[in-house]
């Protein structure tokens, strides 16, 4: 159609190929660019805003969009009780459980790289933690850690000789038996982080496996006939290959697990030393509908974010440039 | 079994080269290194797995034994975790689904949310999600660098973020108790990831395939349409799928927009709110527990394959 018109009037040439596909890109992208700057972008930016109002849910259906700023939100914020020690619970539980969920994945991931009988099966059953919803999940964590029935600990006082059952998800701190010394540890904190690593290996397990399975063979094959060991060839081979993943998977994991609500919620519900900054969040929009502290709170739990991802960019560019 | 266990190897299987033996003393003990190495690595790869299998298996089959046990067998036994062979009883579920004027917990209406809340976002989002990718894909257009940027930042977003901007906003629409609301604050979390997915999946389908739809006359959409969407219909299923389990497993604005109603309710926060309730035997809760899962695990499981491809797309390259 467009052609016959183009012939009929030569003085005015066709868009080019770039200019028709630009056009064309536009308009597909169009609609999702929309949708996400309606329901993310704006929501986002409305979080800054209300972090330096001072805004309570009562208040909302009176003032305006914009005006009575103050930063009185952050200082109350900063100053309250608790909040440098639930920012410091946060930082402890996100980079614990990451690190403990991408090494496990890791783990898993050679464990079932090469055939072996059930392997089907057992890389199936692998992802189930990551798949069944959380509340389930943490029931039967809850459940099966009970102090009074739960099974843990009835066969840990049965046949491993514990000295009474162990509150793992209700205690803020036991003390244990080292090597002779007695050192207090946090157990619900390490309880809701070994939680955090069951749940999420899976995931750190997904994108190990693959990123194995695509190692050149002839790569390994050349390090075994020039003598290296397994532990050898895992450490100047696989390894290497393996390092971009992990950052990766190591970033995602962090950002995700410090902003992390449900898991910590369902589990403890914050209480015995496992108050996380999201859950905060949560109790000022809940109980007592401060919104500019709720705002205040998460605009922190992103500016700490940024910088983990600013130091993290920072580390990798040269690393980037070098290989390209 | 009477057959003795294969003597592990002594020497790397494998071709030695001829050109480049090993010289020196630094590969002299390689060898022995080498076996003992191997013989421990024999030895760990079994317990590992098995361990691996026990964690993963482990609490799902411990929350199906417990499902099937009358309270008092429990309390009876609780470091037995199998249920007495004559006390096994379906109850749990009866009472976990019976209608809640029927004096049970009825689950059916909330399964009935969860389905509707779920499957609408599933529909929405890939309506939202299909021409972005697709476009991030295929067009070279100005800004498209941004849009990329843009995607993978709100990707990057946590959730707990949006939940304060998305609650005031629903109490300022009256959207705040209604699922179709819910819907729409679920679509803020998966778009993002399905653009992600999706894109992956359409740089895979080759140009050319495209390319000779145009020639015979399919515009841009209709290309879209009748050739690269059903090309990629598996990739749609699975993308499909993850925002489905995104849905089906959400807790935290059920939570905060859908408390007050139990006509409402979610699987999960309906689960949640019947543990935090009056008391309800531990049984009942795990019955209910099996009943969230289920679902979501067997349409996992149908199309297992395919979500970890999806999911780990980019992982090869990077």
């Amino acid at each position: 159609m467009s052609e016959r018109t183009d012939a009929r009037r030569p003085v005015r040439r066709p868009l080019t190929l770039a200019r028709r596909e630009g056009r064309a890109g536009l308009a597909f992208v169009t609609p999702t660019l929309v949708v996400v700057l309606a329901v993310v972008v704006v929501p986002i930016a409305w979080t800054v805003l209300l972090a330096f109002q001072r805004t309570r849910l009562v208040d909302l259906r009176t003032a305006g969009l914009l005006g009575r700023w103050t930063v009185d939100n952050l200082t109350a914020v900063l100053a309250s009780p608790g909040f440098w020690q639930a920012l410091t619970t946060t930082l402890v539980y996100s980079v614990a459980g990451t690190a403990a969920s991408v090494a496990l994945g890791l783990v898993a991931a050679l464990a079932l790289r090469r055939p072996f009988r059930g392997r089907g099966l057992l890389r199936s059953a692998m992802l189930l933690p990551y798949v069944a919803p959380v509340v389930a999940a943490t029931f039967v964590w809850q459940v099966a850690l009970d102090p009074q029935y739960g099974i843990v600990n009835v066969l840990g006082t049965r046949l491993l000789g514990w000295d009474g059952p162990v509150a793992f998800l209700g205690s803020r701190g036991d003390e244990v038996g080292l090597f002779g010394a007695t050192v207090t540890v946090p157990t619900a904190l390490l309880t809701v982080i070994a939680f955090e690593t069951w749940r999420y290996f899976p995931f750190a397990y997904l994108f190990l496996l693959a990123r194995l399975q695509a190692v050149p063979r002839d790569l390994e094959e050349a390090a075994t006939v020039d003598g290296a060991t397994p532990l050898q060839r895992l450490r100047h081979i696989l390894l290497p290959q393996l390092a971009p993943v992990i950052a990766l998977l190591c970033l995602l994991r962090l950002i995700v697990t410090f902003t992390k609500f449900d898991d910590v919620y369902l589990l403890t519900g914050g209480g015995a030393g496992t108050e996380v900054v999201a859950i905060r969040v949560y109790d000022a929009l809940t109980a007592r509908y401060d919104l500019g502290a709720a705002a205040a709170q998460s605009l922190l739990l992103a500016a700490v974010m940024a910088l983990v991802l600013g130091v993290y960019l920072r580390l990798l560019a040269p690393r980037l440039e070098a290989e390209d | 079994m009477a057959r003795p266990p294969a003597p592990a190897p002594t020497t790397p299987p494998g071709p030695r080269r001829p050109t480049a033996p090993p010289s020196g003393p630094a590969h002299r003990r390689r060898p022995s290194r080498d076996r003992v190495e191997r013989r421990l690595i024999a030895l760990g790869r079994p317990v590992v797995l098995a361990g691996l299998a026990a964690i993963t298996l482990g609490p799902f089959l411990f929350m199906l034994l417990l499902s099937v046990r009358p309270i008092e067998d429990l309390l009876l036994d609780p470091g037995r975790p199998w249920p007495a062979p004559d006390a096994v009883t379906a109850d749990t579920y009866r009472e976990v689904l019976r209608p809640v004027d029927a004096g049970g917990q009825g689950f059916g209406t909330l399964l009935a949310n969860s389905a509707g809340v779920s499957l609408s976002t599933v529909a929405l989002t890939l309506l939202v999600a299909v021409p972005g990718a697709y476009a991030v894909a295929r067009f070279a257009f100005p800004g498209r660098r941004q849009a990329q940027g843009l995607f993978l930042a709100v990707y990057l977003f946590p959730s707990v973020l949006l939940a304060v901007p998305l609650f005031v906003i629903f109490a300022r629409l009256g959207l705040g108790g209604s699922l179709p609301g819910l819907v729409l604050v679920y679509i803020a979390q998966t778009v993002p990831v399905s653009v992600y997915m999706l894109r992956n999946y359409f740089t895979s389908v080759p140009v050319s395939v495209e390319e000779a739809a145009r020639v015979d006359g399919c515009s841009r959409l209709g290309t879209l349409w009748r050739v690269t969407l059903p090309l990629a219909l598996p990739s749609l299923a699975a993308t499909g799928l993850y925002v489905f389990m995104i849905a089906w497993n959400e807790f935290l604005f059920a939570l905060l927009f859908l408390a007050a109603d139990r006509e409402l309710w979610t699987v999960s926060l309906g689960l949640a709110q019947l543990a935090g309730g009056i008391e309800v035997p531990k049984t009942v809760l795990m019955a209910g527990s099996v009943v969230l899962t289920v679902p979501v695990v067997v349409l996992f499981y149908l199309a297992e394959r395919l979500l970890a491809e999806g999911l780990t797309a980019g992982a090869e390259r990077a």
